[in-house]
């Protein structure tokens, strides 16, 4: 099952070029740009591991790449993302989030149903994939 | 200019004979010639450096016009090193190259990162390494400028880890020509001896401008240069004072062309200041403001030393 996360998730992959151009956008918008990784991919984990420091003072997408380039040679099976923080005060926050890598197969996800007092049945997810321990689950 | 355009249709010279090419549209479309007058006018002297600039922007202008005819002859190496005593206009000249490179196309954003030693080179084992690569991230899409570049490389310390950053250096000015132009500066004969003991820096950079000091006359119109953009000027006493003052300075230790200069007009200022602060009381004039006296600089310690001498 695809992992529909982040901007753009619903079109196929990014290419580098393509990847290259948003992040040049974002540039141009004086966002800083951070990258994250996570082999978790459940979407109430919003707490993913940074690669590095987010990269304030940067001035142009060929050193991003890079970056990018040395995370998914280090983590080639975890999904990748680029965040984009606008600084702006009043703002804060984040204004673009992608996805740039993703493992080549993905299990999906288990429906588990929980049974509650009573008749109840509480249903939740769970990632195939976190049956295994953190760093051997693609 | 228009004429020339219209009487060269491109559609009918593409079945004949290839369409002459307008250099002189390209030199004009690329705004270089500004950047290269105002490198004119505002950098005194400098004749030789000038020149190889001018020589390589004509260079790099001629290879993209090679490059619409397929002509295609490689990314040019464009690391550079430039050498010359302090003071002697390397920096403003990085700053200028890399507004040229912008415009000619051969850096995507023109800016200049100016580091040295202690910004490339960690304090740890393994520190280095991050910390260099941090700095090229930051320098991508724009000029490198590192400053007293032959610090880097300590040959009485072998287990130095300026070597490392050399080494990441020389990998990213190879592979990643495109995104990055890095300018070495430093003393003439130490960077030699540098450049001597790397070879492999040596041969990746493929200029080297070397900075003649300046002459007298020079470094007065250079102090010309500086006050008029202080909104300053000299009576006509100070100018003879200040002239006076650049033979004494240039025979003396520690001699950093203009920037001796410029700290010499910060001294004058000052006592300028407090020349004007002495008689406060009197009413003061716009002139008064503007003007630097012969007692500011003939009260200079390099005149002092002078009588000293004599003595």
């Amino acid at each position: 099952m695809r992992i529909t996360q982040g901007t753009f998730s619903f079109l196929p992959e990014l290419t580098d070029a393509q990847i290259r151009k948003q992040l040049e956008y974002s540039l141009a918008n004086g966002w800083a740009l951070a990258i994250e990784y996570t082999d978790d991919p459940h979407p109430r984990n919003t707490y993913w591991e940074m690669f590095g420091m987010p990269m304030f003072d940067i001035r142009d997408a060929a050193g991003i790449m890079g970056e990018i380039a040395s995370c998914r040679k280090i983590f080639p099976r975890h999904y990748i993302k680029v965040n984009a923080f606008d600084a702006t005060r009043g703002r804060e926050s984040l204004r673009l989030s992608f996805l740039v890598n993703r493992p080549p197969q993905e299990p999906g996800f288990a429906l588990v149903r929980e049974e509650g007092p009573g008749r109840a049945v509480r249903y939740t997810t769970r990632a195939y994939a976190c049956d295994r321990p953190e760093g051997e689950r693609y | 200019m228009n004429a020339v355009t219209e009487t060269s249709p491109s559609a009918e010279s593409e079945d004949s004979a290839p369409a002459p090419l307008d250099l002189e549209a390209a030199y004009r479309a690329s705004q270089v010639g500004q950047v290269l007058d105002s490198l004119e006018r505002d950098l005194v002297g400098l004749a030789p450096v000038k020149q190889r600039i001018r020589d390589i922007a004509a260079l790099l202008l001629i290879d993209k016009l090679r490059g619409t005819l397929g002509l295609s002859a490689g990314a040019p190496a464009l690391h550079m090193s430039f050498t010359g005593n302090p003071g002697t206009g390397k920096t403003t000249v990085a700053m200028r190259m890399a507004e040229i490179l912008h415009r000619l196309g051969y850096v995507r954003k023109g800016h200049l990162v100016a580091v040295t030693r202690d910004d490339l080179v960690g304090q740890y084992i393994g520190h280095t390494a991050p910390k260099t690569r941090e700095v090229l991230k930051r320098a991508m899409g724009g000029v490198l400028f590192i400053d007293e570049a032959y610090y880097l490389y300590r040959p009485e310390n072998e287990r130095d880890y300026g070597q490392e950053a050399i080494e990441i250096l020389l990998q990213v000015m190879e592979n990643q020509r495109e995104d990055l132009v890095v300018i070495f500066a430093g003393y003439k004969q130490r960077m030699d001896t540098f450049f001597h003991s790397n070879p492999g820096l040596s041969s990746r950079v493929a200029h080297h401008i070397d900075f003649p000091d300046y002459s007298s006359d020079e470094l007065l119109a250079i102090a010309h240069l500086m006050l008029e953009q202080m909104h300053y000027r000299l009576s006509a006493d100070a100018d003879a004072a200040l002239r006076a003052y650049i033979e004494l300075r240039r025979d003396q230790p520690h001699f950093a062309n203009a920037r001796s200069i410029r700290n010499a007009l910060d001294r004058a200022r000052l006592r300028q200041a407090s020349r004007l602060f002495e008689r406060r009381g009197t009413p003061i004039t716009r002139e008064d403001l503007e003007t630097i006296e012969t007692a500011d600089i003939r009260a200079s310690r390099v005149f002092a030393e002078e009588g000293a001498h004599e003595h």
